[in-house]
């Protein structure tokens, strides 16, 4: 079912931020939200909607050595289903994830703007891989280059691959 | 044994739900347990309060259910995760 309707991921330099300077994890969602929209890749809804979702259901994980963060929302403020992966200067605490009472130092956020529910197992089951190994989570904060960290995650989550090559 | 309706949850049904479904189906496949799973949204476990057997979800949960409750997180962060894998698969199993 799925497969014939997918629509292609957009994931290029422009959803990659560096250095990403914010106090707050609503600063944070905000400054990576905003970017999505400004691309038109997502509605103007979906900046407030990803505020709300990450405080009812909290998405930090302490993954290892590296916590990330993996906010989403209801697909219905998706234009063009994107994966957005922030670097931030400083760690944020998140609320974890399933537990009002505890939060981890996040330094890495990958939102993800879905455009289909229960979607994407392959692409979510290959990120979650990321998550899981500490070297690529320590290796991808060290990187100053937007180009070096869209081949490194094009490569890891065999995006190529998935749509069948460049445009 | 009967099939056991399993929910999978999480805050919007899209991200977390599907790899933890999929992860579940796949432990269920090898120990050989037909099982019924059902992906949803956390808000919509109480439509299912006299039909589930178990609710396995990343979301919180503050509601008591009838049924047991195990979290999911480790299945994202793949620290404890065989801990998280074993209580699902006793549960499966009574």
């Amino acid at each position: 079912m799925g497969l014939m309707r997918m629509s292609k991921i957009v994931f290029d330099e422009s959803v990659i931020l560096l250095d990403v300077e914010a106090e707050t994890k609503e600063e944070v969602l905000e400054t990576v939200a905003q970017n999505l929209l400004d691309k038109g890749l997502v509605k103007e809804s979906f900046v407030p909607a990803i505020i709300d979702r990450e405080k009812e259901f909290a998405t930090g994980l302490p993954t290892a050595g590296v916590s990330v963060a993996i906010p989403h929302t209801d697909v219905e403020h998706v234009n063009q289903k994107t994966i957005s992966v922030a670097l931030l200067k400083e760690p944020v605490d998140f609320v974890i994830m399933g537990d009002d009472s505890q939060t981890t130092p996040v330094q890495i956020v990958f939102m993800l703007a879905m455009d289909e529910s229960h979607s994407q197992l392959s692409l979510l089951q290959k990120l979650m891989q990321v998550f899981q190994n500490e070297e690529t989570l320590k290796y991808l904060i060290s990187q100053h280059k937007k180009t070096a960290i869209k081949n490194f995650l094009e490569e890891k989550l065999e995006l190529l691959a998935l749509e069948g090559g460049e445009k | 044994m009967a099939k056991k309706n399993v929910l999978v949850a999480c805050g919007a049904g899209i991200a977390t739900s599907t790899v933890v479904n999929s992860a579940i189906e796949e432990m269920a496949k090898e120990n050989n347990i037909d099982v019924n799973l059902i992906q949803i949204k956390i808000a919509e476990v109480s439509r299912y309060a006299d039909t589930a057997d178990l609710l396995v979800t990343t979301a919180k949960t503050t509601k008591e259910f009838p049924f047991p409750v195990i979290n999911a997180q480790t299945f994202l962060t793949g620290i404890g995760v065989e801990d998280t894998k074993k209580q699902i698969l006793d549960e499966l199993k009574k």
